[in-house]
């Protein structure tokens, strides 16, 4: 009986582990473009846009990385915790 | 002559954008399993579909960024490589092709798209940062190449699978290193012009 229990609480928190690791990978993307931009500010063309063209102020490394990370989190993170409940679900 | 817009080093920060984004859909489906992964079909979809737009995305490169004809060929046929290849990966999740040897296509690919670095990369590491990193680009993707070929021979593996998913968070952040005229560690050539930020 007890090892019954034991296996039980063991495969969720297995699996617990699995969702917070692809919650946290948004973050941890977004959170490295955040760092990048502190440590090389000069590569954010927005904090001194004076004279700069379009691509300059388009296209900025560090944003780019931020928005990947942002992107991530809340366009494909909800939808794959869904399924992966779901498939926990179906497979007990 | 107006040079061509955008700069070639926002062309690599553009492509490392879709490469970081390609890698972190492969390592998520690494930790939560294909099968999970494959429940929505924009999902099976996304990264063979990010694969070959970005091989499409090649061509316009090839149009207007080659300056030598060696140049010209190796983004011509790394374009190709990369369109088969994902291509390829399409027709996997469409359920056309079952074999696990195709992988090998993408095997191609990454060999492929290594040597289109080194060939058309003329100068020498120490140049500046962009010999410098294509010379790097170019080995990374030589030696990652095992790792498509070990998913070819062991589907289920997921060291195989991760340190797929890996080279390309790899090759995004090589790629957004790039810059066109910058030293690296403190060398650059008096030829390869005057550095700017």
């Amino acid at each position: 009986m007890n090892a019954e229990l034991v296996s039980e609480l063991e495969l969720p928190r297995h699996r617990t582990a699995r969702a917070r690791f692809i919650t946290a990978l948004g973050p941890l993307t977004a959170l490295a473009g955040a760092i990048w931009a502190i440590v090389q500010p000069y590569r954010i063309t927005l904090l001194h846009p004076h004279g700069q063209g379009f691509w300059w102020l388009f296209v900025e490394p560090p944003l780019l990385v931020i928005a990947v990370g942002l992107f991530f989190y809340f366009a494909i993170v909800p939808g794959l915790l869904e399924d992966m409940g779901d498939a926990r679900a179906t497979s007990r | 002559m107006t040079p061509v817009q955008p700069p070639a080093e926002h062309v690599h920060w553009l492509f490392a954008t879709g490469v970081l984004l390609l890698g972190l859909c492969l390592l998520a489906e690494v930790f939560v399993g294909s099968e999970v992964w494959t429940r929505r079909a924009w999902r099976a979809y996304l990264w063979p579909g990010l694969a070959f737009a970005l091989g499409v995305l090649m061509w316009p490169v090839m149009t207007f960024y080659t300056n030598s004809t060696i140049h010209m060929l190796a983004h011509g046929a790394w374009a190709e490589l990369m369109m088969f290849a994902g291509a390829v990966e399409l027709a996997r999740v469409r359920g056309k092709l079952h074999s696990s040897a195709w992988s090998l296509a993408m095997a191609a690919a990454f060999l492929g798209s290594g040597v289109a670095f080194l060939v058309h990369e003329q100068n020498a590491w120490l140049f500046m940062r962009s010999a410098f990193l294509h010379h790097v680009l170019g080995w990374t993707l030589v030696a990652a190449s095992v790792f498509p070929i070990a998913r070819a021979v062991r589907p289920r593996s997921s060291v195989a699978a991760t340190g797929f998913a890996l080279t390309f968070v790899v090759l995004a952040v090589i790629l957004y290193c790039d810059r066109d005229v910058a030293p690296v560690f403190g060398h650059i050539s008096p030829l390869a012009g005057a550095p700017h930020r």
